[in-house]
């Protein structure tokens, strides 16, 4: 079957997302542009990936827990995770391997943790924004320890991307799916890097804001509507 | 100037094997952007960069690069220095930042 997808959206807790990016607006969002399967990726948290899940559920919107990592190199990776308890297990991680510095909310913005009727629990202190002590290669090795999935984020940008950063991918980690960005043209793209061809590339929005967040033009053919499924395909 | 003239001062030290330090160095280029150095740098360089995955050897020896030098003494993967002794690339460990080694470099006659 084929699924409409969008695996990259912000809630509030990402300090550069609108602070409307609340669960249930970002559910209902996705119902009305008539998505299959999302995933919710902050930036180095999973904090709100659960109320999300569990509207997702009440709804019949798939929801894949998961987070978008900033690695030391500065590369972003989503990382996502079969159950909430996997992507809180790294989380922990993750929270060990942040600055020891605090989020200035008016430089960077509030970093809001909802319950899932949308009243906030409380706010995040950490700085999330910042890259976590880890490298690309160990972010693999931790994702794929939980049998998690990385898609490398926004390819064709030329910031906090992959191939924009190290120039290449890595011949050692086993990536076959990449991210491009809302507006890239897979193909012109393709056309300027062709040894990227042999890749699987999926569209997300990167979504910041409700009106960011994708209509049915992301697709991936699955055997099933479930997170096993999906990754089964993406891995 | 060659890269073994680097390495005989102190502030220099060679973390891969001792093949290859004759090069010579023609120029100075500072990136941390791999796919920007690759487009920008030329051969000869010596080039500074905070990042130590393995992939800046890759480029390195795309380029032909004289040496690497990584500031502000960052350690540097292991797998990274086994790169660079397969590839020949020497790499260097300074406790100078970027702008010191270009001040060091032009006190040495590089211009």
């Amino acid at each position: 079957m084929k699924i409409a997808i969008d695996f990259h959206i912000h809630t509030a807790l990402s300090p550069c997302a609108d602070e409307d990016m609340t669960p249930n607006n970002i559910i209902n969002m996705c119902i009305l542009k008539g998505l299959d399967a999302i995933a919710i990726t902050d930036h180095n948290s999973v904090e709100n990936c659960r109320a999300c899940m569990e509207l997702g559920e009440n709804k019949g919107i798939l929801v894949i827990p998961g987070m978008e990592v900033q690695t030391k190199e500065e590369v972003h990776l989503i990382c996502l995770f079969e159950d909430i308890n996997t992507a809180l297990a790294f989380q922990k991680l993750i929270y060990g391997k942040l600055p020891k510095k605090e989020n200035n909310p008016k430089f960077f913005g509030r970093q809001i943790i909802f319950n899932e009727k949308d009243e906030v629990i409380r706010e995040n202190n950490m700085m999330l924004i910042a890259s976590v002590d880890l490298s690309i290669n160990e972010v693999f090795h931790e994702v794929y320890k939980l049998r998690g999935i990385i898609i490398p984020a926004h390819v064709d940008r030329s910031s906090y991307s992959l191939i924009g950063t190290l120039g290449f991918i890595p011949e050692k980690l086993s990536i076959k799916t990449l991210e491009v960005s809302k507006r890239c043209n897979i193909n012109a793209f393709l056309g300027k890097y062709s040894i990227f061809r042999n890749y699987r590339f999926i569209q997300n929005s990167d979504a910041h804001h409700l009106w960011d967040i994708l209509e049915r033009e992301s697709f991936i053919e699955v055997n099933k509507k479930d997170i096993k499924s999906i990754f089964d395909i993406l891995r | 100037m060659q890269v073994k003239n680097l390495i005989e001062k102190e502030n220099f030290k060679l973390i891969t094997n001792d093949k290859d330090i004759s090069k010579e160095i023609k120029g100075l280029y500072c990136c941390d952007l791999l796919s920007w150095v690759m487009s920008h740098a030329k051969a000869g360089d010596a080039w500074i960069t905070v990042q130590t995955h393995m992939n800046i050897v890759a480029v390195a020896s795309l380029l032909d690069i004289s040496c690497i030098i990584i500031p502000e003494s960052i350690e540097i993967d292991k797998e990274t220095i086994d790169k660079a002794n397969e590839e020949n690339i020497p790499i260097l460990s300074t406790n100078l930042n970027s702008y010191e080694i270009f001040c060091k470099m032009h006190e040495l006659g590089l211009r």
